[in-house]
């Protein structure tokens, strides 16, 4: 087993190596000097060339690369063109409500989806069953930045229930921010439900028509105890899946969502940092988004062997 | 079935496709998209830029159904014609992502020493939010919409790749394939007769699933202003613009975001129905 996931973890080094040098370049066709961007349009010639070479941007591109991924692998992730601050710390600042946001939505996508699931494949065929596939597939048809907006409007604007956007006021309580991400999170949580959906139905579906599950009813067990122990519980290895899957997927709207909100997070960092062209910022998010889901990949395929026996590598 | 039926081929496709009911209706409700985008300037009531600011943020009437914006321009004409740009970004993004992952997965399906290559490559691309890959790229090439489809095709490719991949491996083994070679057949004809021919099923119904993530995400992207120029209307720009004015006037917000998840739903149900059709065994799976 070990072997196993030792393989899965070089795996995912190179998946890494591979983010980190595909944004190292791609981020070299953008047109501009970074050190004239840097310095803004009042900078002398001789300004730019002495930061390009405080930078090491008058060395060819290959050392900087090599250069840069050597501070990569020490966790220095460069310095933020606009916010005067290394790029791992501007990023850490902004991780908590990205964190709180994720959490949040995903138990939402699980409380909707999971139990949708579960009614579809039990009363498979019957109306509640084609209204849970039409409401997934509507679900995921949604823009989710539209939503926000929409739901602002009524329920924060309208009702007047949520506060309308942002965090709380400076030094606002752990309750008061949580109750920011409310709305955020509802919004995130609906629009990725219908994966959770779609695969709690799929797989419940496969365990109700097992051997084990008749035996079960025809002990005398209660239909709820036969769908929520013998079928949910051998139905958890696909599901624990998808929930993982969808909160990878997650980290992506939450950039969307938190615009709309206001919610001073990582994906708020990025969209201003991609308007003022702080490329360091950039880089330096998408290695670590991407560091996340391959972690997160990486405990779904740790997690399988806890939760069911039978898995082995 | 009887061996010989007068129907022709197009009509059997079409009558299985709609044997679900609801994927008929989504093809009409795209029809209707498509052929007012389309018409656009023979339909539409008003110009899509003609000011009147006399008549600004009027609310859905009579002689504006759908109201008027913070210029007094009509906001169904204005949807009719974000249809344009957002339905062809996203037949665009379609077509480059279908040729450039066709290419690639039946590179890496069919030259096992290319497929480590190519996989990791598209393993790296897939670790990255949609989203997120694609304001990069936009932030890199520059906000316009030919970048939006060259980004958008970017990150989407890598999933038809996988499709045709997979495909590719499982065609290649098949008798006919090695018949095929046994014969002399050369290696580029093999691919493009006998492999791309049978894995074209999963390339079509990824293809509508492309064109919803698409229409998506260009909404998203102009939305969040790494997109389509503002003066472009599509449906992500004109959301957008009427966020600010959504709560005085929120038919501004609503009805692009509506335009948007009509489109978005019926490509699904679309490509839904087509998986179904065309392989029954996908359809326990998801």
């Amino acid at each position: 087993m070990f072997a196993a996931l030792a393989r899965r973890l070089a795996g995912m080094l190179i998946v890494m190596f591979i983010v980190a040098t595909m944004v190292f370049f791609l981020t070299r066709l953008a047109p501009g000097d970074p050190a004239a961007l840097m310095l803004g349009e009042q900078a002398s010639l001789a300004d730019v060339a002495e930061l390009r070479k405080t930078y090491g941007l008058d060395q060819p591109v290959i050392v900087q690369y090599a250069l840069w991924l050597k501070e990569l692998l020490r966790g220095n992730l460069g310095q933020s063109i606009f916010l005067q601050r290394p790029v791992i710390v501007a990023i850490a600042e902004r991780a908590e409500p990205t964190f709180f946001l994720a959490l949040l939505s995903i138990l939402v996508a699980t409380a909707i989806g999971v139990p949708a699931g579960i009614a579809s494949a039990v009363w498979r065929g019957r109306a509640s069953d084609q209204a849970v596939s039409g409401g997934a597939m509507l679900a995921a048809s949604i823009p989710s930045f539209w939503l926000g907006l929409i739901f602002i409007q009524f329920f924060a604007v309208r009702l007047g229930w949520f506060p309308v956007a942002g965090y709380g006021p400076p030094g606002a309580s752990f309750a008061e921010r949580l109750y920011h991400l409310m709305l955020p999170a509802s919004v995130l949580g609906i629009v990725n439900s219908a994966l959770i959906t779609r695969f709690t139905r799929a797989s419940m579906l496969d365990v109700l028509n097992e051997d084990y599950v008749r035996t079960a009813r025809a002990k005398g067990l209660s239909e709820a105890r036969v769908i929520l122990r013998h079928g949910l519980g051998n139905a958890l290895v696909p599901i624990i899946t998808v929930v993982g899957l969808t909160a990878a997927l997650l980290v992506g709207g939450a950039i969307v969502t938190e615009t709309v909100f206001g919610l001073p997070g990582i994906g708020n960092l990025v969209v201003s940092a991609v308007l003022r062209r702080d490329y360091p910022v950039i880089q330096g998010a998408l290695i670590v988004i991407a560091g996340i889901y391959v972690l997160i990949n990486f405990s779904i395929d740790v997690m399988y062997t806890l939760v069911d026996p039978r898995v082995k590598y | 079935m009887s061996a010989m039926t007068a129907r022709s081929p197009v009509r059997l496709f079409l009558q299985r496709l709609f044997r679900r009911k609801l994927v008929l209706v989504a093809v009409i409700i795209l029809l209707v998209i498509v052929l007012l985008a389309i018409l656009a300037p023979w339909i539409s009531p008003y110009s899509p830029t003609g000011m009147r600011v006399s008549q600004r943020l009027r609310p859905p009437s009579l002689t504006n159904w759908f109201g008027t914006d913070e210029f007094g321009r009509d906001v169904l004409t204005r949807i009719i014609y974000g249809g344009r740009a957002s339905l062809g970004i996203g037949v665009a993004v379609v077509m480059c992502t279908m040729l450039a992952g066709t290419v690639l997965g039946l590179i890496a399906g069919y030259f096992r020493a290319l497929d480590a290559v190519i996989m990791r490559l598209v393993d790296a691309m897939m670790s990255l939010p949609d989203i997120l890959l694609a304001i990069f790229l936009v932030a890199v090439l520059g906000a316009s919409a030919g970048n939006v489809v060259l980004a958008l095709s970017i990150v989407y490719t890598p999933r038809v790749t996988r499709v045709v991949r997979s495909s590719t491996l499982v065609v290649r083994e098949l008798p006919f394939v090695e018949a095929a070679r046994a014969l002399g057949v050369s290696t580029w004809r093999i691919m493009t007769m006998h492999i791309l021919l049978n894995v074209a099923s999963p390339i079509l119904v990824q293809a509508t699933f492309i064109f919803a993530y698409a229409v998506l995400a260009e909404a998203g992207l102009s939305f969040l202003g790494a997109g389509v120029p503002p003066d472009i209307p599509t449906w992500g720009t004109m959301i957008a613009a009427g966020q600010q004015y959504a709560d005085r006037a929120v038919w501004l917000v609503l009805f692009p975001g509506l335009a948007i998840v009509f489109a978005a739903l019926s490509l699904q149900l679309l490509g839904d129905g087509l998986r179904d059709m065309l392989d029954p065994k996908l359809r326990k799976a998801l």
